[in-house]
């Protein structure tokens, strides 16, 4: 059995190549990374009509065959068959906006002059129209000399159409065709395409009356800000409040699970290690599923709609203060999400030092897996009333957390300009594409996949750190009626205990010394840690201490000076695995990742004393 | 006239950009997006509350945004627009010097 066909879907950003190939392969994708380089792969299966399955990539766009970013680089590689893990196509789709033609047609002008067999789909035409433009496929065909076949990716209108084009194409690709590279005058091929989109447009009027109408108040000086502003309060205040009730169901059925185990078995081991190790560890850290997964929905969707390059162009005056772009705004709002793929979102800055200095920054922009922690904190240790006009102390506790998370993340920006990321240029050049309403089949996915990585997350290195903490707090157990507990007793009770005079002064106990270790591998196993802990303690004790929650134990046994650093150590200590991982990756050595943990960590220690000590000398 | 002080909503021609401004990787960027000389360009927007942000500007169909500085590098005459075809995108311009030197880097 040979190897399918290889078809690559190429062409400008925003021309809506996503959205075609979620539209051709469905559910039906791969997601993975470029060998070497941090830029997403993403592969699809596609049958065709005549019976053969084709294998599709979506490969990043780009302007032009020369590259400016990590990411142009990969789309150029690929198409020219020097990728490493890559094969040469066998054919290519090139992805045209049919609004913006006579920009899109001079890359497609480029990609069709390297030879590769190709059908160039004429996307989005039915937004074209929505702006007043009419297009003529058949001429535009003549002109280009391959087909044309107009698409809605989003209506799935012209992918029949689209894949008999495609399966034309390849039997003449049985001899693998090389791209030839030739070097083309750029103004020549600008003319060129503005000649051919010329012909090719019947009648046109006034361009993008809609976008124009909506940018008059999003591109606003105060207007636009006060938009943003509230946009994000929204977003914050629905990560809470549209999450109690898919929450209260999980936390239903974790509850009903872990009784039926309890029930089911006889008190044993085995019986310990399920309700206390696994239900407790990896099950705290699952009821933040709803939470998360709301959060990439709003930003999936101010990606989706075209909003967030506004927001990037809002910001661009804050961020220039700092010695960022507003292109930072996007991969540093992404980090409040997860700080991997914002720092993987780094790749659209195209100056070096901004995106180091993005890079290095990312892990202050409160990320979804510490909302578990704070969440459980603030629950446990501020009080659930109002400060007047109807505001939450919980609330705004919250809010400030992310409001030190982002002064810190300036603070530090501005020392790093000034010191070890100084001088580049600092420029700020960006599309702002058309408005669009995204369609739910693409969100749907994306929700989709961002799910699976968590509970893959959770399954995989949360399922094991518990495991092994559980046996670590578990073991020893200390001799019958020795009056040792049996925390301070095990393994890692001694471990801890090492560590302990090292967080002593910051108002550390033992219990968040244990919580700490785990949390190195993701920050959410700091909750599952201290549930797993405290459950075993109290396990050996009266009934009603074990149906205590978490947060009922917490505030029993922490003093409110010691929960408000431990807080503070959040908000800025690096402990996730992940992140050092993908910085390592993203700044290829590990000179970058040691100095992002060693000046967070130092950052942690200091933020967590200072808020122990004047807590403590405020009476609180 | 420079971009950055063109009045917002009056379509201009630019009249010469000077690429010695900006990096060969702007200078490439501005030209990708349409930006050379003979192009229609129109400012829609100016970002900055707080001073010096980003300005939006329309240059054929699409709507860029791009940095005070670099709006300031690309001068801009309105004569040409007053008897220009409304509402047509990017003029080709023959004689508009060729924009490679700054390409090669």
């Amino acid at each position: 059995m040979s190897i399918s066909s290889l078809v690559a879907l190429v062409g400008n950003p925003n021309a809506g190549k996503s959205a075609l190939f979620n539209a051709l392969t469905g559910a039906r994708q791969k997601l993975g990374n470029y060998p070497g380089v941090t830029v997403e792969r993403k592969m699809g299966r596609l049958p065709l009509d005549d019976g053969q399955v084709i294998d599709i990539v979506d490969l990043p766009g780009t302007y032009s065959l020369a590259p400016n970013s990590p990411d142009e680089e990969v789309t150029r590689n690929v198409i020219l068959g020097r990728q490493p893990g890559e094969r040469l196509p066998d054919a290519l789709v090139i992805v045209v906006d049919a609004a913006n033609l006579d920009n899109h047609l001079r890359f497609a002008l480029e990609l069709i002059a390297l030879g590769l067999p190709t059908v160039v789909a004429l996307n989005m035409v039915d937004l074209a129209t929505r702006d007043g433009l009419e297009l003529d496929a058949v001429r535009l065909a003549a002109d280009l000399g391959v087909p044309v076949v107009p698409t809605v990716a989003v209506r799935k209108r012209g992918l029949d159409h689209l894949r008999a084009e495609v399966s034309r194409l390849l039997p003449s690709a049985a001899v693998p065709i090389r791209a030839r590279p030739q070097e083309q005058d750029f103004a020549a091929l600008q003319r060129e395409a503005q000649r051919i989109a010329r012909r090719a447009i019947v009648s046109e009027s006034p361009s993008r009356r809609l976008t124009g109408a909506i940018d008059k108040v999003a591109l606003h000086p105060v207007l636009g800000l006060a938009l943003l502003l509230g946009l994000l309060f929204v977003m914050f205040q629905a990560v809470f409040s549209w999450s109690e009730v898919p929450l209260a169901l999980v936390e239903g059925a974790l509850a009903a699970v872990e009784d039926g185990v309890a029930a089911a078995l006889p008190d044993s081991v085995l019986r310990d290690f399920l309700v206390q190790g696994i239900i407790a560890g990896v099950g705290a850290v699952i009821v933040f599923l709803p939470q998360i997964l709301i959060l990439f929905f709003f930003i999936l969707m101010l990606e989706g709609t075209g909003y967030m390059t506004r927001a990037a162009f809002l910001m661009d005056g804050i961020m220039a203060r700092v010695g960022l772009s507003g292109r930072a705004f996007i991969p540093l709002l992404s980090s409040f999400a997860c700080a991997v793929p914002g720092i993987m979102a780094t790749r659209t800055i195209a100056d070096p030092k901004d995106r180091l200095t993005t890079i290095l920054i990312a892990p202050l922009m409160t990320c979804s897996a510490r909302l578990p922690v704070y969440t459980l904190i603030i629950g446990a240790f501020i009080p659930a009333r109002t400060v007047g006009w109807g505001i939450g102390l919980q609330g705004l506790v919250l809010f400030l957390l992310y409001v030190a998370g982002i002064v810190g993340a300036f603070v530090a920006a501005l020392a790093l300009r000034r010191s070890v990321t100084k001088g580049g240029g600092g420029g700020f050049l960006m599309e702002l594409p058309k408005y669009q309403m995204p369609f739910v089949r693409d969100i749907a996915l994306g929700l989709w996949q961002r799910a699976v990585i968590f509970l893959k997350r959770a399954g995989s290195i949360i399922f094991v750190t518990t495991v092994i903490l559980w046996v670590l707090l578990s073991y020893p157990k200390p001799p019958e009626g020795s009056g040792y507990s049996p925390i301070k007793y095990s393994a890692a009770g001694r471990i801890a205990g090492l560590i302990e005079p090292v967080l002593e002064p910051i108002g550390f106990n033992d219990e968040i010394a244990i919580a700490l270790i785990p949390a190195i591998a993701a920050r959410e196993v700091a909750v599952a840690a201290l549930a797993t802990a405290y459950s075993i303690e109290d396990a050996g004790g009266d009934e009603a201490k074990v149906e205590q929650s978490l947060s009922d134990r917490l505030s029993g046994r922490w003093s409110l000076p010691t929960a408000l650093a431990f807080l503070a150590w959040f908000v800025f200590a690096p402990q996730c695995i992940s992140t050092i991982a993908v910085t390592r990756r993203e700044t290829n050595g590990w000179k970058w990742p040691t100095f992002m943990i060693v000046y967070l960590t130092v950052t942690a220690y200091i933020a967590a004393g200072a808020t122990f000590w004047t807590a403590t000398a405020l009476g609180l | 006239m420079r971009l950055d002080k063109l009045p917002q909503g009056r379509p201009a021609y630019v009249d010469r950009i000077d690429w010695t401004r900006m990096s060969p990787s702007e200078g490439q960027r501005l030209r990708e997006f349409g930006v050379c000389e003979g192009a229609s360009i129109e400012l829609l927007h100016r970002g900055g509350l707080f001073g010096g942000g980003a300005v939006a500007a329309r240059v054929g169909r699409m709507t860029i945004a791009m940095r005070a500085g670099h709006a300031s590098a690309i001068e801009v005459s309105t004569e040409a627009a007053a008897s220009a075809v409304r509402g047509t995108s990017v003029q080709a311009s023959s004689q508009a010097p060729s924009p490679d030197s700054a390409l090669t880097a």
